[in-house]
C-alpha cells in the first residue's frame, strides 16, 4: 500500500505543484486588486438550506457546504472586497469531477453585479493561464479552448429552447431542468471556448436577485454559470439582498428539504444580516476543477493529493 | 439500498433480473440533483443495459455468489455439480449450460454464480482435455494442414480435428470456441 501510494503521490507531483502555483496566482491576482482574504469557519451551526446539497453533520452543527453565508456577513459589516479559498464539504459527490471535500474560491464585491463577477472570472482565468505560460490559449485534452474575451453567453432560456425544445420559464420542471442540463445543454457548447450560461429561473437561484437590468425576462435571477471543456467551474450572483424575497425563498426549500427528511436549520445569523448587506455580486469558484484544467487532466484524483477514498 | 451506495460490481435486482454494475458514471450540476449513469450486465443474458438514477432513488441490492464447482455427472436433464468447499450438490438443468455441457467430464472444475440459491452460471476452464473416441481412419503422412475431420470427444460433443488425430488420442480443446488446439498425447 505504501509503496502504491508513494508512486501515485509522484505521478500528481508535477499536477501538485502546478496547483501550488495557481493558488499563489489567486492570491496574487485579488490582492493586486485590494481584495482581503478572509477566513471562516469550516464547522458551522447553520448551512443555507439546498435541497440537492447534503452536508455532513458535526455534534449537530454542520461541515460547511460553502462559506457564502459568512462572507456575506462581511459585506453586511462593510467589507467590499473580500476572497476565500477554503474546503467545503458535500455528502455523496464522488465521481470524476468530484470528491466530497474539494477547495473553494469565493469573492465578493460591492456595487458589483453578476455580469461584473464574470468578468472578475474571466480576468482570473486569463491571469492564470499567462502566470503559467500559457497565454490565452489552453490545451486540454487534446483540444485548443480559446480564452480571448469576450466569452461567448446564451441565456437560459435561449439554450433550453435551442437544446432541449422547452421553456423552463413556462412550466419548470426542477427534475427535467437538471437532467436535460446533463446531457442536452451541456453537451451542445462549442468544446474550444468558454460558456457563460445565465439568468436562470429562480427555482434554481436560490440566493440570486431578480433581473434588473431588462424586462425581457422578469422572472429571471442573476445567477450565471461558467462552463469551460464541459466542466461547470464558477456559479455567480447578483447577491439577494431583499430579506422578505430571501425568507419567501428558503421557506420554499426547506419545505421540499422537510418533506424529503433532509437536515436543515434556520440560518438566523444570516438573515438578521440580509438588511444591512449592500447591492453585491458573488461567486463560488471550484479550485479543483480549475487545476484540472490547467493542468490537462479530466480525473479530479489526479489534483487532490488525498481523495475520499485514499485516506 | 440508497442509490448513493452502489460501486462497481454492486449486484442490483431490476424487474426480477440480477444484474451487475459495471460502471458508474456520477454527474451533478452544482445546485441540482445527482445523476447517476450506471452500466448494467443482465446476469442471465450478458446482455449490457444502460439506466440512469437520481438522488433520492432506491434500488434492490440482491446477492449473487460465486463457488468454486467440480462436475460430477449427468442425471436425467441435470447436470450435478459439488461445491468443492461444501461438498453439497448442486443440479443445473441442462439448457442453462447449453454447448458448455460437451466439455464437462467427470471432475472438470468450474465456477458457479449463484442467486437465491439458484445457479445461474458457470464458467468452464478456458481449454479442457479430452478424449477422441471415434473418428475415420488417418491418413497415412498426414500433416497438420492436412484438411480437417470429425472427432467424436468422450463427452459425445463433436469437433473439427486434424487429420492426424485418431482414436485414443487425448486433445486440448478451447471451450470458448470447441475449436481443436493441440495433441497432448494418446493412449
Amino acid at each position: 500500500m505504501a509503496l502504491e501510494e508513494s508512486r501515485r503521490l509522484s505521478q500528481i507531483k508535477t499536477k501538485l505543484e502546478c496547483r501550488a502555483k495557481i493558488l499563489g496566482g489567486i492570491r496574487a491576482f485579488f490582492s493586486g486588486d485590494g481584495f482581503l482574504e478572509v477566513d471562516t469557519p469550516l464547522r458551522v451551526p447553520a448551512i443555507a438550506p439546498e435541497q440537492f446539497i447534503i452536508p455532513y453533520l458535526s455534534e449537530g452543527w454542520f461541515l460547511s457546504t460553502s462559506p457564502e453565508l459568512q462572507m456575506k456577513r462581511f459585506l453586511a459589516s462593510g467589507y467590499t472586497k473580500i476572497f476565500q479559498i477554503c474546503h467545503c464539504f458535500r455528502k455523496d459527490e464522488r465521481g470524476r469531477h468530484h470528491n466530497p471535500e474539494f477547495t473553494m474560491l469565493e469573492w465578493y464585491r460591492a456595487g458589483a453585479d453578476y455580469r461584473q463577477i464574470i468578468q472578475d472570472t474571466e480576468d482570473l482565468v486569463l491571469f492564470l493561464t499567462h502566470r503559467l505560460g500559457y497565454g490565452s490559449t489552453l490545451n486540454f485534452q487534446g483540444t485548443k479552448i480559446d480564452l480571448t474575451l469576450p466569452w461567448p453567453e446564451i441565456t437560459i432560456r435561449d439554450a433550453y429552447l435551442r437544446w432541449a425544445g422547452w421553456d423552463p420559464f413556462l412550466n419548470f420542471d426542477g427534475l427535467k431542468f437538471d437532467d436535460d442540463m446533463v446531457t442536452k445543454i451541456v453537451p451542445n457548447f462549442p468544446i474550444d471556448r468558454p460558456v457563460v450560461i445565465r439568468d436562470y429561473p429562480t427555482e434554481c437561484a436560490a440566493l440570486a436577485r431578480f433581473k434588473t437590468e431588462d424586462s425581457t425576462n422578469p422572472q429571471a435571477a442573476e445567477r450565471a454559470e461558467v462552463f469551460i471543456a464541459g466542466l461547470e467551474i464558477a456559479n455567480a450572483y447578483s447577491e439577494l439582498n431583499n430579506p422578505e424575497e430571501q425568507e419567501k425563498r428558503f421557506r420554499l426549500e426547506i419545505e421540499q428539504m422537510q418533506i424529503a427528511g433532509k437536515p436543515c436549520v434556520w440560518p438566523q445569523k444570516f438573515m438578521e444580516a440580509i438588511p444591512h448587506m449592500p447591492d453585491c455580486g458573488g461567486i463560488a469558484l471550484g479550485v479543483d476543477r480549475l487545476v484540472m484544467l490547467l493542468c490537462d487532466t479530466n480525473l479530479i484524483d489526479d489534483v487532490i493529493a488525498f481523495p475520499a477514498d485514499r485516506l | 439500498m440508497n442509490i448513493e451506495e452502489v460501486t462497481k460490481n454492486t449486484k442490483l435486482l431490476i424487474d426480477n433480473t440480477p444484474f451487475s454494475v459495471e460502471t458508474v458514471e456520477f454527474v451533478k450540476p452544482g445546485k441540482g440533483r445527482a445523476i447517476y449513469k450506471f452500466r448494467l450486465r443482465n446476469l442471465f443474458s450478458g446482455n449490457v443495459l444502460d439506466m440512469t438514477f437520481h438522488s433520492g432513488d432506491k434500488v434492490e441490492e440482491t446477492s449473487v455468489t460465486v463457488h468454486e464447482m467440480q462436475y460430477l455427472f449427468q442425471e436425467g436433464d441435470n447436470y450435478i455439480f459439488m461445491d468443492s468447499s461444501s461438498f453439497e450438490q448442486i443440479p443445473m438443468i441442462k439448457n442453462q449450460i447449453g454447448d458448455k455441457g460437451g466439455f464437462l467430464k467427470e471432475g472438470t472444475p468450474v465456477v458457479i454464480m449463484m442467486w437465491e440459491n439458484r445457479p445461474i452460471d458457470i464458467q468452464l476452464p478456458k481449454v479442457v482435455e479430452l478424449k477422441v473416441i471415434e473418428t475415420s481412419a488417418s491418413l497415412k503422412g498426414a500433416t497438420i494442414t492436412a484438411q480437417n475431420k470429425e472427432g467424436k470427444l468422450e463427452t459425445g460433443v463433436i469437433v473439427g480435428v486434424p487429420a492426424f488425430v485418431k482414436e485414443g488420442d487425448i486433445i486440448k480443446v478451447d471451450t470458448r470456441t470447441g475449436s481443436y488446439i493441440e495433441r497432448v498425447g494418446s493412449k
